[in-house]
């Protein structure tokens, strides 16, 4: 399991536009580069990000080998309800991780 | 994700085809041949290749410069990791939002960098990633509206020492 960082405020007010970042530890791997030998080796990457908000999808990323190792995305949403914020992240050779966090909305 | 796999291999295959044919006769050179092309092609894109890519993302729609707007350091000395900001002005209401954005560049062996779907729920357009620059060049930074236009911003960024070209140690 990818271990992940996760930050969303933990309370936000009703409406309030919040950041959230997240940071997920994964070679991502090109499949641009060769080993000692000359041999390439194979792209690992992950293809893509989804979160949702108590079930519904709020932000979807496609990522590409461009994309740094530990993958790093920040974006926003607005805080509507007290729930689940919940993220996943799928790849190459069948990689998939998934973390949530809780957020209370006044 | 299926749907991009199709898609390579559909150029894949289109590159076989090409390459098999101008071998002629000669099946089994010509699948070797053809893997090597594919390998070339992949390694090096071209400011064609970005504008394909552009025209993939956009369509028939022109692109016009405005709106958004790509932050990036202009000089970075590893091109392993260079942070950027992309912020589009816009309500994003359900009526006038942003419906995503793509970042795309000109010399990384591919031109896709990232692509995010987002809507009304976001509040802001504002993403922020790091991304892997394989030499100095320019970076665009697309956004499609909830009215079908595209905007764009391109930034210029000096890398000193690229990403993937280090062997591995």
């Amino acid at each position: 399991m990818a271990r992940a960082l996760i930050n969303v405020p933990a309370k936000a007010k009703r409406g309030e536009v919040i950041t959230i970042k997240t940071l997920i530890s994964h070679v991502m791997e090109s499949g641009f580069r060769h080993n000692q030998i000359g041999v390439r080796i194979p792209r690992d990457i992950i293809t893509s990000f989804t979160c949702t908000y108590n079930g519904e999808e709020i932000f979807q990323a496609d990522l590409h080998p461009a994309i740094t190792a530990n993958p790093f995305i920040a974006f926003t949403t607005i805080a509507t309800e007290s729930g689940t914020i919940a993220f996943t992240w799928r790849g190459d050779n069948g990689f998939s991780a998934a973390e949530s966090v809780n957020i209370t909305v006044e | 994700m299926t749907d991009k796999r199709t898609e390579n291999l559909a150029t894949r295959r289109d590159v076989l085809a090409s390459a098999g044919s101008l071998v002629g006769g000669g099946l089994v050179s010509g699948l070797g041949l053809a893997t090597i092309s594919v390998a070339h092609a992949q390694a090096q894109s071209t400011p064609a290749a970005m504008a394909l890519a552009i025209h993939k993302i956009a369509g028939e729609a022109t692109v016009k410069p405005g709106k958004v707007k790509l932050d990036m350091p202009p000089l970075s000395e590893n091109g392993n990791s260079v942070s950027l900001t992309v912020t589009v002005d816009s309500p994003m209401t359900p009526a006038n939002h942003v419906k995503a954005i793509h970042v795309v560049t000109e010399k990384n062996p591919q031109p896709y960098v990232i692509s995010v779907r987002l809507g009304p729920r976001a509040g802001q357009a504002n993403i922020s990633t790091r991304m892997r620059l394989s030499d100095t060049q320019i970076v665009v930074a697309i956004a499609e509206l909830s009215d079908g236009s595209f905007w764009s911003d391109t930034r210029t960024v000096i890398v000193t020492l690229g990403a993937c070209l280090e062997e591995l140690i």
